[in-house]
């Protein structure tokens, strides 16, 4: 336990030294979200209808942004060498490193969305579960997108292969994450209602926390041969 | 004196090619085992290979007479390392860097000997600097500081003498002797002499 | 002496692959020539979507090997990866193009079906989109085994890519038919064509026997190419090394 919060922490207190890193994330995410009615027109309607999906879908790039630093910084300096060679499991350490990175960008995301959810018309349940999708959501695309991270270690073109990597891989999280929001947003859930969604979003992080550090851990070792 | 490090008939590939084939060898308590070789003769993936990061083709690697596979932990536990990279945190103060560095090798770090060894290196000023602030000798003798304070007991070093002036070279030969003469051992790849009196030396060829 | 290890296994595959591709490339053809004639001469047009249907018997078959095609992939993963096996690296790398093409056979024969039934050359029906992610996944795992400069580090890449999509296989199709019902009234088309009956299953069979024929030729064509190349780059480095 002690490795493990240590990292956690050490993750945490290099991020606070940097806190322009996370702003930037969060800047783009905004800026991404905003483009849509932009792009689309302001039409409240059309706007309350799509603003689901699109708070998802730029949560998934913003979230993606950071992704392609979270393993590259150690391997760069060294560190990344000393967790592979320190006396507990791998496995512990990955997930140390991913819980912080959804610390600094999931949850600032869930938090941040409702506040864009407001602009795109959407009320208060709607709001109060793009919030709740999110947090649940989000730590899966954390795991995911450093699996992505770990296995484009030092490859060429690692930003743009580590995004078509992930972005397959979170379809599932987008569309029950999203589809959540609309059971409450327009009553359209196909007959399920928002706690079956949200608790598949659940299943899927659980999911992916039963199986995602092994392969991540196997990824860095490869990484480090 | 017994071998505590035994390795019989290892082999390497890296990238596909084979590197080294049928290297043995075998290390007592107080041992220090210089490897060298020109560039690209397999110096760094020897170290690597003992230390797990690289998987051996074949051979045999056994410490107090277990192999290291049986208990990986332990062996990594038995390990300190010093890598041509050198494992800090530019965002982190130096002392930062050695009390993480610590808690990662998963052990509350000792005060008094993380003091003792920023001291050997002379550090002491520069320890609530950030890393990134430092230049690369200091850097270097941070890396050290780090490996002494860790307290293991098989030394892997690569290039230890690399980017420290004549003072620290000194400082570093020092410490090697205190830890092999307090029985610990020590394999260290190295293209300037160490100077380390009964040192024994493994030539690698490519 | 190294090099010996190399070969050991791709050698065996090479001498078994000459003698297996004249058979099976026959085979082929003639499962390919059988699977026409009924798929296009006997069986009967529907009476909804009139010849049109007849794509039905290369859109489905090529869909199930694009999938057969992945588990294969995680197949060679995990082969590469438990037990280091040189020829399962190579035959992934010439397998996960040729999935990709049966990937992308399924959706181009799936837009032309859907273009004289619905006027568009694009359905957003559950098949479709869990098609067209499969051929993400393969873009991915092709891409992934080629940025390396080292090619062994893309291949074992590659292969922890294969086990964990292969696992993610089932669950993008859970989803995706989960959001094709939520997002499409009761009475909207479904590309899945008619039931299947007799008439249809004989044709459709020996279709997918066909392809799956072709399938196998086309992996052992590649996979001796991508020995030829591994052996290529091996020597280019000996000589290298040598002068």
């Amino acid at each position: 336990m002690t490795g493990f919060a240590a990292l956690m922490a050490r993750d945490l207190r290099l991020v606070w030294r940097r806190p322009a890193d996370v702003a930037v994330v969060l800047a783009f995410f905004v800026v991404a979200t905003v483009l849509f009615p932009l792009g689309i027109g302001p039409e409240a309607n059309v706007l309350a209808r799509i603003a689901a999906g699109v708070l998802w879908c730029a949560a998934l790039f913003a979230a993606l942004l950071s992704l392609d630093r979270l393993f590259a910084a150690d391997h760069e300096d060294g560190t990344l060498d000393l967790l592979l060679l320190a006396p507990w499991p791998l496995e512990l350490a990955v997930l140390a490193k991913c819980a912080a990175h959804w610390i600094v960008t999931g949850l600032p995301l869930a938090v941040l969305a409702p506040l864009l959810g407001v602009a795109f018309g959407l009320e208060a349940p709607s709001l109060a579960a793009l919030g709740v999708t999110l947090l649940v959501g989000t730590p899966t695309l954390s795991l995911v997108g450093g699996l992505a991270a770990a296995l484009t270690l030092g490859a060429r073109r690692s930003g743009a292969l580590l995004a078509l990597l992930a972005l397959p891989l979170c379809v599932p999280t987008l569309i029950f994450g999203a589809s959540a929001v609309g059971t409450i947003a327009d009553g359209m859930g196909g007959g399920e209602g928002f706690a079956t969604h949200l608790a598949i979003l659940a299943a899927l992080a659980l999911v992916s926390l039963a199986t995602l550090p092994w392969a991540i851990a196997a990824a860095l070792r490869q990484a480090g041969e | 004196m017994t071998k505590l490090l035994e390795v019989a008939g290892l082999a390497c590939r890296r990238g596909g090619r084979p590197v080294f084939d049928r290297l043995s060898f075998s290390l007592a308590e107080g041992e220090l085992l210089v490897l060298t070789g020109p560039n690209g003769s397999g110096k760094s993936t020897l170290l690597r290979a003992l230390a797990l990061l690289v998987p051996a083709e074949a051979g045999t690697i056994q410490w107090r007479g277990a192999n290291i596979g049986a208990d990986r932990e332990a062996w990594r536990a038995a390990l300190g390392w010093l890598g041509d990279l050198d494992g800090l945190k530019g965002d982190l103060t130096l002392r930062e860097n050695l009390l993480v560095a610590e808690r990662l090798r998963g052990s509350e770090p000792a005060a008094a000997r993380i003091d003792a060894a920023l001291a050997t290196f002379e550090l002491v000023p520069l320890a609530r600097r950030a890393v990134r602030t430092l230049s690369a000798g200091q850097r270097r003798r941070a890396a050290l500081a780090r490996l002494v304070a860790a307290g293991a007991s098989l030394w892997l070093l690569d290039e230890p003498l690399n980017a420290l002036d004549a003072s620290s070279q000194v400082a570093m030969r020092g410490v090697l002797e205190r830890h092999l003469a307090a029985g610990g051992l020590a394999i260290a790849a190295t293209h300037a002499p160490l100077g380390i009196a009964g040192a024994r030396t493994l030539e690698l060829r490519p | 002496m190294a090099q010996l290890h190399f070969l050991a296994n791709p050698a065996r595959f090479r001498r078994f692959s000459q003698r297996a591709l004249p058979v099976l490339s026959f085979a082929t053809a003639l499962a390919l020539a059988v699977g026409l004639y009924l798929a296009l001469v006997v069986s009967p047009p529907d009476y909804q979507q009139g010849e049109m249907v007849r794509i039905m018997f290369v859109h489905v078959p090529a869909a199930w090997i694009a999938m057969a095609g992945y588990m294969l992939l995680a197949a060679l993963g995990a082969s590469l990866l438990v037990w280091r096996h040189p020829l399962a690296a190579l035959m992934a790398r010439g397998a996960a193009p040729v999935g990709a093409v049966f990937c992308a056979v399924c959706l181009l024969t799936g837009s032309l079906w859907g273009r004289p039934m619905w006027g568009t050359y694009w359905v957003w029906d559950a098949r479709l989109t869990s098609m067209l992610l499969l051929f993400f996944l393969y873009l991915g795992h092709i891409a992934l085994s080629r940025a390396y400069d080292d090619p062994g580090r893309g291949d074992r890449a590659a292969a922890i890519l294969a086990l964990v999509g292969a696992i993610n296989v089932p669950i993008i199709k859970f989803s995706v038919d989960w959001w094709n019902t939520l997002h499409q009234p009761a009475s909207m088309m479904r590309l899945g064509g008619p039931a299947i009956h007799p008439a249809i299953l004989t044709p459709l069979l020996v279709m997918a026997v066909a392809l799956l024929l072709l399938y196998v030729v086309l992996v052992l064509l590649r996979t001796d190419t991508e020995i030829d190349r591994r052996r290529l780059e091996l020597a280019e480095d000996v000589r290298g090394v040598a002068a």
